[in-house]
């Protein structure tokens, strides 16, 4: 703090050494940096700042390119299409929430608190979710649950086309992030509170009100408005499920790609960024709250056995890792059965893509290249980004615009952000037009939409490092890059890894954005899924969503490997 | 496969903008065409095509019909496609209200049936095929239900039929719209609405596309989807337990046909794709896919179709529906739209 406030260039004379040594130490290095850091700011200004600058006005444009002012919100208000909607978006988020919630907290208190068997894997399990496009559990309700569905009797003659086939597809779709919320809230549990609970008689219940829930509280408020945001943002389920159900997320769709009324579109954007930037203080202010309650004293918890309680917690954990199965099984089944419900002979004619809509293998070849390509660029980009931010000497403001900036994604839903994309490139004014409709252009916005949590692993990374190893490097006179590449990057390997991987399995699965973005050339097999499904072709949509599922999965079991070996290698400095 | 690896191992040195040069390059012409086809008809017209063509190359840009629709007069300032193929007559027209078409007599012209092109000369379109309504008829379910098969369009406001039908939603479907203006003009516009307004009580979804009610009603989730004949024909070839009925009163119809968007840079091209497109053997491979085509003498019928399409079809007013479409889908969507399925 103090070295943000103090000027650099004081003329004041008592303070000329100091200015001195500033000069001095702007070695070649420190140079380097800030230029790098420069462009970093450059970076994000075009991927994350301007696109959404261009959203913004295109909401407050007239047909003519004028400014309207609140022109296209009066208009868009007046509709009886949006209170339908905004009710509907509000109903299913919230229900969504509470559930998902509820069983992430009970599914993490179970892993984290008991000693129940098997945990590995229902750890495991849960995150099978995550590898799959949101339109996967879609399909997989519409196979279990639909007028042909094997399991229809379940819902008392309630149509699954509506409400309830969006709120389970987003609760599947969203479990896995509420879950790694809460388990972090629950695993900063102080254990001295509980032995004093404990020890003042209280009863397991009483602690668990008393203590367990308040400790997590953070989390848990945390985790609501992350699944919030996610679930009125999202258009895949509702798009598939939804029926006649409106919601704003596919208003968004609708006005954009069916009508081709970007204006409204970017209006109804704008309506969906509230939820997500309030959910976005919040979390942040929950976060720092939650992090606040485990202080340096604190003695972890350790769970202690409790047959019933033991065998509850399996239960429970079964049923909620049984239903993720049974919804990831159905779409398999379904993906390889002849012709639903009729013919059920297993057979590969779904995986025929070549003669469905939604460009056919090419658009899984597609797909492969880009989540690739954004894997490579955008680990390297945001890790050296983050490298950048922690390491650089002083150069404050810029610094603290950077930080600021990689965190703006996370606000922005992937919706918004690919709204803004097109409404920036596609003007010919724009040098950067010429990206318009090639894979570049979903490389740069997928890594943009992602950019902020691979960015918070890099820097929690970067920050376990001791700074004295910049400091002997250079008082070793070692160039500050042989220093990154030969200290840095192998100790923070885990973590780009990490990072690799969330990109590439996002990527993977993505829709929301790149769903604005995608050319005849640059087909890509999430948006083939959808496609597919809009043409009725749904068996051939659900073979696509596991292919995806399988693709994401097998990177996800080489990375176990590799981060296996290379922690074996590189790592083995942790170990005492 | 082997090019996508070839990519992914120069990514140590490639730069963005070098990947997307290295899949903009090729020695072909890449002519960008627009079209409502189905995706499963595609593949034959394209390898034909470019067989006969090696110079070549067809991007196709595929949607629904009001969607291909809306992004042509979206993009009339600045044009993205060079043809337009395989989309209906009546939204060509509208295209070519907004002057985005140029008038091209393609070679062999001389041959087209006259009620299958644009009547100007040269014409700013010429036809390719007619696609017409019919019902797709779930035998398997209607047993289990005990439901009757419908002949005609008036048995599809039956209360028993209630939950058990889809159809296309007319503003993103080519053969939704056919099927709404069809009633409009046989039954008048009064009379036309109400039958509409019956029929809404038994829809269970209106969908996007055509052939969704079709491979719907194929997979049994509904009983009975109202779609077209080559969808039908098709989905009962892929082993679906569906009869194709015919509704006796007369079929709508729409003329799937191609014309060349005026602001093209790649003009030969575009009139290679055209000449192709009215010549016999293009013909022939409509007539696998539809009864009527717009060369004669190439009949051809349909496996599962039964009866005799183009004597079922009814008198249809082009520059009516054309001229009427906003008017007819504002309307529409007015009055149902709640039921629709996104992206309407």
């Amino acid at each position: 703090m103090a070295a943000a406030s103090r000027p650099l260039a004081t003329p004041a004379p008592v303070a000329e050494p100091a200015v001195r040594r500033v000069r001095q130490a702007l070695s070649r290095d420190d140079l380097l940096m800030r230029a790098g850091l420069g462009l970093l700011a450059l970076w994000l200004a075009l991927t994350v700042v301007l696109p959404l600058r261009a959203l913004l006005e295109k909401a407050f444009e007239g047909p003519d390119g004028n400014f309207v002012g609140l022109a296209n919100f009066e208009t868009y208000l007046a509709s009886p299409a949006l209170s339908t909607s905004l009710t509907n978006s509000l109903l299913i988020a919230s229900l969504s929430t509470v559930i998902c919630v509820a069983l992430a907290f009970g599914y993490a208190w179970a892993l984290g608190r008991t000693c129940m068997p098997a945990k590995r894997l229902f750890e495991a399990i849960a995150a099978v979710p995550i590898l799959a496009p949101s339109l996967l559990p879609a399909i997989a309700l519409v196979y279990l649950f639909g007028n042909q569905g094997f399991a229809r009797w379940a819902l008392f003659g309630h149509s699954i086309y509506g409400p309830i086939g969006i709120v389970i597809g987003e609760v599947f779709w969203t479990f896995p992030h509420a879950l790694i919320i809460v388990t972090t809230a629950l695993s900063t549990a102080d254990a001295r509170l509980y032995e004093a609970a404990a020890s003042l008689k209280a009863s397991r219940a009483r602690i668990f009100w008393t203590v367990t829930l308040p400790g997590a509280r953070y989390g848990l408020v945390s985790a609501s408005f992350v699944v919030f945001t996610l679930v009125i943002t999202d258009f895949g389920v509702p798009k598939v499920i939804g029926g006649s159900f409106d919601v704003l997320a596919v208003d968004v769709y609708k006005q954009v790609v069916g009508q081709q009324n970007f204006r409204m579109g970017a209006v109804i954007g704008l309506v969906l960024l509230v939820p997500a930037l309030l959910s976005f203080a919040v979390d942040r202010f929950a976060r720092r709250r939650q992090s606040a309650l485990l202080t340096s004293r604190a003695v972890p918890l350790e769970p202690k056995p409790d047959p019933l309680v033991d065998r509850i917690a399996l239960l429970f954990c079964s049923l909620v890792a049984v239903a993720i199965l049974v919804i990831l099984g159905t779409a398999i089944f379904a993906s390889f059965a002849t012709f639903w419900p009729y013919d059920l002979r297993p057979s590969f004619k779904n995986y025929d893509f070549d003669n469905m809509d939604g460009g056919g293998w090419e658009s899984y070849r597609n797909s492969l290249e880009m989540a690739g390509l954004t894997a490579l660029f955008g680990t390297v980009i945001v890790f050296t980004g983050a490298w950048l931010v922690e390491k650089t000497r002083r150069f404050e403001a810029v610094r603290g615009i950077v930080q600021l900036t990689a965190l703006l994604p996370l606000a922005i839903p992937g919706l918004v952000m690919g709204l803004g994309y097109i409404f920036f490139f596609v003007e010919p004014d724009n040098p950067f037009h010429f990206l318009y409709g090639s894979m570049a252009i979903l490389v740069i916005c997928t890594i943009a939409h992602f950019y902020s949590v691979a960015h918070l692993t890099a820097v929690t990374a970067l920050k376990q490092l001791d700074p004295e190893f910049e400091s002997v490097s250079a008082s070793l006179k070692v160039p500050l890059w042989r220093t990154f590449l030969k200290v840095t990057v192998p100790v923070c390997l885990p973590a780009i890894l990490a990072i690799a991987l969330y990109f590439f399995v996002n990527a993977m699965t993505t829709v929301s954005a790149v769903v604005f973005l995608y050319s005849p050339r640059t087909q890509l097999a999430s948006i083939a899924v959808l496609n597919m499904d809009d043409a009725g072709d749904i068996a051939p949509a659900a073979a696509m969503a596991v292919l995806i599922f399988a693709t994401s999965a097998t990177v996800r079991l080489l990375y176990g490997l590799a981060t296996r070996r290379l922690l074996a290698r590189t790592q083995a400095w942790r170990r005492r | 496969m082997s090019s996508t690896r070839r990519r992914f191992a120069g990514l140590a040195v490639a730069t963005f903008a070098l990947a997307t040069a290295a899949s903009a390059a090729r020695a072909a012409t890449e002519l960008t065409v627009y079209t409502a086809l189905e995706a499963d008809q595609l593949k034959a017209y394209q390898q034909a095509f470019e067989k006969a063509n090696p110079d070549v190359k067809i991007r196709w840009v595929r949607d629904s019909t009001g969607i291909v629709t809306a992004k042509l007069l979206a993009e009339k300032a600045n044009p993205q496609a060079d043809v337009v193929m395989g989309l209906a007559a009546t939204s060509l027209m509208l295209l070519d209200e907004e002057g985005l078409l140029l008038p091209y007599a393609p070679k062999g012209l001389e041959k087209v049936k006259p009620t299958m092109r644009d009547p100007a000369d040269p014409p700013k379109w010429v036809g390719m095929d007619v696609w017409s309504s019919a019902f797709c008829f779930n035998t398997v379910e209607a047993g289990k239900r005990g439901l009757k098969a419908p002949t005609s369009w008036a048995d599809l406001v039956d209360p028993a039929y209630k939950g058990q039908i889809t159809m296309p939603n007319p503003a993103s479907s080519g053969t939704g719209f056919l099927m709404v203006s069809a009633w409009l003009q046989m039954m008048g516009e009064e009379k036309g609405w109400a039958y509409m307004d019956a029929l809404h009580q038994n829809i269970a979804a209106y969908t996007h596309s055509g052939s969704k009610p079709c491979r719907q009603a194929g997979a049994g989730e509904y009983v009975i989807g109202l779609s077209f004949e080559y969808r039908a024909n098709k989905t009962k070839k892929d082993g679906a337990p569906i009869e194709v009925i015919l509704p006796k009163e007369g079929l709508g119809w729409d003329m799937e046909a191609i014309g060349i968007v005026k602001t093209t840079k790649k003009l030969e091209a575009a009139k290679k794709l055209a000449d192709w497109a009215v010549s016999e053997e293009a013909n022939r491979l409509y007539a696998q896919n539809f009864a009527i085509v717009a060369l004669p003498g190439i009949a051809s019928k349909l496996e599962h179709v039964k009866g005799d399409v183009e004597a079922m079809l009814i008198k249809n007013d082009f520059a009516w529906a054309a001229a009427n479409r906003d008017r007819i889908l504002a309307e529409w969507s007015k009055r149902y739209d709640g039921k629709s399925e996104p992206r309407s």
